[in-house]
C-alpha cells in the first residue's frame, strides 16, 4: 500500500533534481526558470500528500495559492527574458555583466 | 494485488525520468515538452491522492497556459543553445553529488517517520463527494482575503509583464482617438478665395492662391 513517505520521497527526489538542474544549467535562463517550476511542483506534491493523509483541505488551498504565484512568476520571468533578449541578443547568464562595474 | 501501487510506481518512474530529461536535454524546446509531460504525470498522481480539482487545474492552467507561454517564448527567440551548454560537463560531478546527498538525507529523515504505521491511509471518500465543492467552501470563507490577494498578484503580473515588453516604435503609425475627436473645422479645411472667371494673367492667379497645392 502506498504510504505518505512514498509521496514525500518522490517530492524530495524531484526537488533535488531541480537543484541539480540549477547547478548544471547555470548559463541558460530558460532551464533555470523551468527548474524553479519543477521545484514548486515538488513542494506542491508534498502539500497535496499531507492534505490527503491528514484529511485536511488547507494543504490543497495552499497549493492553489502556490500555483497562482508560480504563474505570475513565470509570466514576469518570461517578460524579463524577452526584454533581455531584445536588448542583448543573448540569454547566456555568463554574458550578463552590465552591473559589474 | 491492489492497483494503486502499480499506478503510483508507474507515474513516479515517468515523473522522475522526465525531470531528469528536463535538466539534461540540450534543446530547450525539448526540455519544455518534457516539463509538460512531468506536469501531466503529477496531475495523475494528484488524482491518486483525491485532489481532483488541483489535478485538473494543473493540467488546464499549467500545461494549457504557462507551459504554452514557455513554448512560445522559447520558439520565438532565435537562441543559439551551444554557448549555454558550457560548464555542463564541468558541473556534472558536483551537481550529481549534491543531489544524491540531498536525496539520501531526505530519505533518511522521511522514510522511517511517515510510514503507514504513523499515518494510516485515509478511508476513500463516499460516492458523491465533491473535492471542488469542499475547496470552494473553505476558499471563499476562511481564505477570502488570501484569495483577493492572489487576484491582486495576478493583476500585478499582468501589468508588469505588459510594461516590461511594451515598446513604442517612433515611426509606427497609430490612431489618437482624442485628437481625432477634438479636431476642428479650421484645422483641416482652408477656404481660398478666388475669382470664378479669371481675367488676369495666369501668373497673378498663382500668386494670389498662395499655398494651394497644384
Amino acid at each position: 500500500m502506498i504510504s505518505l513517505s512514498h509521496f514525500l520521497v518522490l517530492g524530495g527526489i524531484l526537488f533535488c533534481l531541480s537543484v541539480a538542474g540549477i547547478f548544471l544549467n547555470r548559463k541558460n535562463v530558460i532551464i533555470l526558470l523551468m527548474s524553479i517550476e519543477l521545484m514548486l511542483l515538488a513542494v506542491n506534491m508534498n502539500f497535496v500528500a499531507f492534505s490527503h493523509f491528514h484529511g485536511d483541505t488547507a494543504g490543497q488551498i495552499f497549493v492553489f495559492f502556490i500555483l497562482t504565484v508560480a504563474a505570475a512568476e513565470a509570466a514576469i520571468g518570461l517578460a524579463i527574458l524577452i526584454t533581455l533578449f531584445r536588448n542583448r541578443r543573448t540569454i547566456n547568464v555568463g554574458e550578463l555583466d552590465n552591473l559589474n562595474g | 494485488m491492489a492497483i494503486e501501487p502499480v499506478i503510483f510506481y508507474f507515474f513516479a518512474v515517468v515523473l522522475v525520468a522526465t525531470s531528469v530529461a528536463v535538466i539534461t536535454v540540450p534543446n530547450s524546446v525539448h526540455a519544455v515538452l518534457f516539463l509538460v509531460l512531468a506536469f501531466f504525470t503529477s496531475a495523475g498522481l494528484w488524482l491518486l491522492l483525491e485532489a481532483e480539482f488541483l489535478a485538473i487545474t494543473l493540467v488546464l492552467v499549467y500545461v494549457g497556459a504557462v507551459m504554452v507561454l514557455f513554448l512560445f517564448v522559447v520558439m520565438m527567440l532565435d537562441i543559439n543553445f551551444e554557448p549555454t551548454r558550457e560548464g555542463f560537463i564541468k558541473n556534472l560531478p558536483i551537481g550529481i553529488i549534491v543531489a544524491l546527498i540531498m536525496v539520501v538525507e531526505i530519505i533518511l529523515v522521511v522514510w522511517p517517520n511517515f510510514g503507514l504505521e504513523n499515518y494510516a491511509a485515509p478511508a476513500q471518500q463516499i460516492a458523491g463527494y465533491s473535492n471542488t465543492k469542499e475547496l470552494g467552501l473553505v476558499l471563499y470563507t476562511v481564505y477570502l482575503y488570501a484569495f483577493e490577494l492572489a487576484a491582486a498578484i495576478l493583476l500585478l503580473a499582468i501589468v508588469a509583464a505588459i510594461m516590461l515588453t511594451l515598446r513604442r516604435r517612433p515611426n509606427s503609425k497609430y490612431q489618437d482617438i482624442s485628437e481625432q475627436v477634438l479636431a476642428k473645422k479650421k484645422d483641416r479645411l482652408r477656404i481660398v478665395k478666388m475669382e470664378s472667371s479669371p481675367k488676369a494673367a495666369p501668373t497673378s492667379v498663382q500668386e494670389s492662391e498662395g499655398g494651394v497645392e497644384q
